[in-house]
């Protein structure tokens, strides 16, 4: 066992962990963290997608132990200040861009890596970025229009709904 | 002005504040005090005779609390199966047993050996490898004509040939078939494979089962999409708890799709085992045992013949399916290939003749059952796909000869059995036309060649039937369950309500969908009405969600219970107004006597129901609380027409879908936003078994593709932004709210018309290609252009 101490989502912690402990493991058993999921064992699924010091990183690929003194965010720390939810959770709910909500953390998360980095990406860019978060129930339509809507673009010519 | 609340708004989802901030109760997420975790040893093998499992240094192990193997059910019910199919000579299908833990034989990789119990995860699976085991390994069937062979390896020693059924569809229609097609001007064939599909949810299984012997009550914790009917399944068929003694919740869900309908080991194991220990179980399924554990999809292969007459209309047609059914019966297996596949080869057309012949066939696999659509694509695939062939044999065009042949009048009794209601598929046809902008196709094409590329356009039709289902005649059909659904309305002192409903939400936005119908009705406004789901011990009787049932039959159910409430509630508030009740209106969530300015509002009644002091207490109970159980009279049959425009790389054989419509008829709609997702959704599912996803064995039975590193999942720069449209609709004659369905239209429709714009990318291109299966991968496309 190890002692790791972290910031997640703005709360410092300090717990101790075996050098085998998943960060997925630690947020969702240690920490009671449990919007961070697990939707595969190979890494290709995006669903735990966390951000570490600013960073989108899959938390099924990290070790707890190696998060020692970093800045962790999870999807219940995207909420504004007062509880309401952020710019990009807003265009989900809005835009309708999560069905079952399995891999919405994951999606919410990454879609926040990328705006920080390209704040109005285009369609393609976004369907790019997101290779690596498998939604299976929306068709990634509305998915992809709330992340344009939440840069900002007008989204109102894309089709229906 | 499109409305802001009640049937036909689009309010923003209710459910979505609490699964977008990671506050979500799935499965997972459930830890009961002095919980042990369960780890399963499966079958490497495809084919195996067990001759030995030591455990004894196993049980040694650091954490371990117990281990199970096969020994310890002998004396328990098999998973039992829900559907008994008669064959053509009016057999029943043969029904092999489907332990809970491998007795004797493993007959798929995958197949669960062991489990082990113990403190930890971690601690489970390290005992499981140290469990000696003996399998002597048996040469697998695999390949379904294989396996029906003489000599083939047989799943099941007991039943003496691989063959679980062999139907025929209307049987007595055979003879005419047979003759009009040997009379026919033109008789167009096609040999076709519907390949094998997971479903992948994603969300894993998992169930978590706790024990009370305060009381001698079991809980079951599970992803499942019908909490009753795996109440029902495990408590009587498998390990014999009364109802009463057997509670199942399945909380939030993660995506179904199919595959989380059925009654799996894992969820009995759980069960058993806590009350064995004495402690609860947990288990969570990892990806890759989702991908040998859950039902699979599909698996058909099919001969298709149909048959024209000198002026091209349809006068028969004939298949032979093969239908994997895999190693053992899963749930619903063998109504699949069946009942919710025969019936629908008229599809949207007049064919006076159609006979349908299914082999259903057991292999060392993992076994197959309903995945989104169930038995609706294989028909739609196949027909659609034929259709297309004989336009270009014919020379006509496609979409003339669909519409030359659509079924025009309604009712409509099809040579298989049902009764289409309603519906207009010249109307979703014309409105896909102006979708597609099939006038701009030609501009198009010639862009795409003077980049060096092809470009295709594929159109189709489908039927789905839906609303699962009248119970007398699934009965008939060989269904052991009634269809039906419940829903009570629980009116509070205060005037806010909580639905019960069987039905089961895992996506569909049941808890903002359903409140719009309940508050349209009363006029109060969709806050005040909560939906209450997936508990046993907290519904009445629900059968759950599947076959895009749930507001067709679990929302009907909600519209009877609502008008029961609203009957009492007049009566009441009749007696506070002291005015005749034929008199008293509900609007806007105020009860007035008719012609008069006297009202009282919804609150004062609900108050009174429970605050009777003021009540007529001699001719009414107290209380204002109503159940209905709905069973509908009929299927719906959703319909449309789907268009697909591909761009093809003639140097590589990559696929890309350049543009998608959609034109469906669901009857009236009650949430248009969410309406247009479960499309979106159905859509990707379907170009994902058009041109990504496969399931795949080797020919030992080994599973090739257990992992999304080998499975191709759809994902976001695979697939455009759909068109899609649902205004022309032709509401449902049989149910209150004309509501038809709209959950698997996607994935239903979605197949042919890619393939059929492939093909037509290739022909534009000069490579005489008829048929390419699915999925139409660069490699399988390339490999077309140059053989
Ligand atoms: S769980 Fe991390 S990528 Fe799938
Ligand atoms: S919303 Fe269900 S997987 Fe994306």
């Amino acid at each position: 066992m190890t002692e790791v101490t972290m910031t997640v989502n703005g709360k410092s912690v300090t717990k101790s962990v075996k050098g085998n402990t998943l960060m997925t493991e630690f947020l969702r058993e240690e920490l009671r963290l449990t919007g961070t999921h697990v939707g595969c064992d190979t890494s290709q699924c995006g669903a735990c997608v966390i951000h570490v010091n600013g960073e989108a990183i899959k938390a099924c690929t990290m070790f707890a132990a190696e998060a020692q003194g970093s800045e962790v965010t999870t999807i219940e720390g995207m909420a504004n200040a007062d509880g309401s939810l952020g710019v990009i959770q807003q265009a989900f709910q809005d835009h309708h861009g999560l069905q079952c909500g399995f891999c919405t953390p994951g999606m919410v998360m990454s879609a926040a890596a990328l705006l920080k980095d390209n704040p109005k990406p285009t369609e393609h860019e976004i369907r790019d970025y997101l290779e690596g978060n498998i939604c299976r129930c929306t068709g990634y339509h509305n998915i992809v229009k709330a992340i344009m809507a939440a840069s900002g673009q007008d989204v109102s010519g894309i089709a229906a709904e | 002005m499109p409305k802001d609340h009640g049937i036909g708004a689009s309010p923003k989802r209710r459910e979505d504040v609490r699964f977008l901030t990671g506050a979500g109760q799935y499965t997972d997420d459930i830890n009961v005090y002095g919980q042990t975790y369960c780890y399963f040893l499966r079958s490497d093998v495809a084919h195996g005779k067990i001759n030995r499992i030591d455990t004894s240094d196993a049980e040694k192990m650091p954490g371990v609390v117990r281990i199970f193997t096969g020994k310890d059910f002998e004396g328990v019910g098999g998973l039992p199966c829900g559907w008994q199919v008669t064959d053509r000579f009016g057999q029943p299908m043969k029904e092999p047993g489907h332990p809970v833990l491998a007795q004797g034989k493993v007959r798929h990789v995958g197949d669960p050996i062991a489990a082990v119990v113990a403190d930890s995860l971690e601690e489970a699976r390290n005992a499981a490898e140290a469990i000696v085991l003996d399998i002597e390994e048996l040469p697998a069937a695999v390949d379904m004509k294989a396996a029906l062979g003489d000599g083939a390896p047989l799943v099941h020693d007991d039943i003496g040939s691989n063959l679980c059924y062999d139907w025929g569809f209307v049987e007595d229609n055979k003879g005419a078939v047979d003759e009009a097609i040997k009379n026919a001007a033109h008789v167009t064939t096609l040999e076709l494979v519907n390949q094998r599909l997971v479903a992948n949810p994603m969300e894993p299984r998992v169930a978590v089962g706790d024990y009370s012997r305060a009381n001698d009550e079991s809980t079951l914790y599970t992803t499942s999409q019908n909490p009753h009917v795996i109440r029902l399944l495990m408590g009587a068929f498998v390990l014999g708890i009364p109802e009463h003694k057997l509670r199942v919740v399945a909380p939030d869900v993660g995506g179904g799709f199919g595959t989380k309908i059925f009654h799996y080991a894992e969820e009995a194991f759980v069960t058993f085992a806590a009350r064995k220990i004495n402690r609860p179980v947990k288990w969570t399924a990892s990806r890759s045992e989702a991908f040998m554990s859950d039902a699979h999809g599909r698996d058909h292969v099919t001969k298709i013949e149909l048959a024209l007459d000198k002026d091209n209309n349809f006068v028969a047609i004939r298949t032979e399916t093969l239908a994997n059914m895999g190693a053992y019966l899963s749930t619903f297996a063998p109504s699949v290939p069946t009942w919710l596949h025969g019936t629908l080869m008229a599809g949207n057309y007049k064919t006076p003749n159609i006979y349908v012949n299914v082999k259903a066939v057991f292999t060392n696999t993992v076994p197959v059952d309903a995945y989104r659509g169930a038995g609706r694509p294989e028909a739609t695939f196949q027909l659609e796909r034929v259709i297309d062939k004989a336009a270009r044999e014919l020379g006509v065009d496609p979409i003339a000869l669909r519409r030359q042949n659509f079924v025009t009048e309604f009712p409509y009794q099809t040579p298989v059995a049902v009764v289409y209601d309603t519906g207009d598929y010249n109307a979703t046809m014309n409105k896909l036309e102006e979708m597609a902008d099939i006038k701009g196709f030609a501009a198009r094409r010639k862009a795409s060649e003077a980049k060096g590329k092809l470009r295709g356009f594929g159109v189709n039709c489908y039927i789905e039937a839906c609303g699962i289902a009248p119970s007398n005649l699934v009965g008939q059909l060989g269904a052991r369950a009634g269809l039906y659904e419940s829903a009570t309305v629980r009116v509070n002192a205060t005037g806010t309500i909580s639905v019960y409903t069987g039905s089961h939400s895992h996506g569909q936005g049941h808890e903002t969908a359903f409140p719009q119908v309940v508050a349209e009705m009363l006029g109060i406004d969709e806050s005040m009405i909560d939906i209450v789901h997936g508990d046993t011990s907290k519904i009445p009787m629900g059968m759950g969600t599947y076959g895009s049932r749930s507001l067709a039959v679990g929302g009907s159910a909600m519209v009877r219970a609502t008008e029961k409430i609203i009957n009492k509630a007049k009566k009441i508030a009749s007696h506070l107004l002291e005015a005749s009740e034929a008199d008293i209106e509900l609007k806007d969530g105020k009860f007035s006597v008719a012609g008069t300015d006297k009202s009282v509002a919804w609150g004062d009644v609900t108050l009174a129901a429970y605050v009777p002091h003021n009540y007529p207490l001699e001719d009414l109970e107290p209380g204002l609380e109503e159940t209905a159980f709905y069973d509908p009279s009929n299927f719906t049959y959703p319909a449309g027409a789907y268009a697909c425009e591909v761009e093809l790389d003639p140097e590589t054989g990559k696929v890309t879908i350049e543009r998608f419509a959609a034109a469906d008829d669901f009857g009236n709609i009650v949430n248009p936003m969410i309406v247009s997702g479960q499309v979106h959704g159905g859509l990707a599912q379907g170009i994902g078994q058009a041109l990504l996803e496969s399931c795949a064995y080797d020919e030992n039975g080994q599973l090739l593709s257990a992992s999304y590193m080998d499975y191709a999942m759809p994902r976001a720069d695979d697939v455009p932004f759909y068109s899609v449209d649902h205004s022309c609709a032709t509401p449902c004659t049989h149910n209150p709210l004309g509501v038809k369905g709209c959950g698997e239209a996607g994935a239903i429709g979605s197949p042919p018309a890619v393939i059929n714009a492939v093909i037509d990318a290739l022909q534009s291109g000069g490579h005489k290609v008829e048929h390419i299966n699915m999925p139409a991968s660069p490699q399988r496309v390339w490999a077309a252009m140059h053989g």
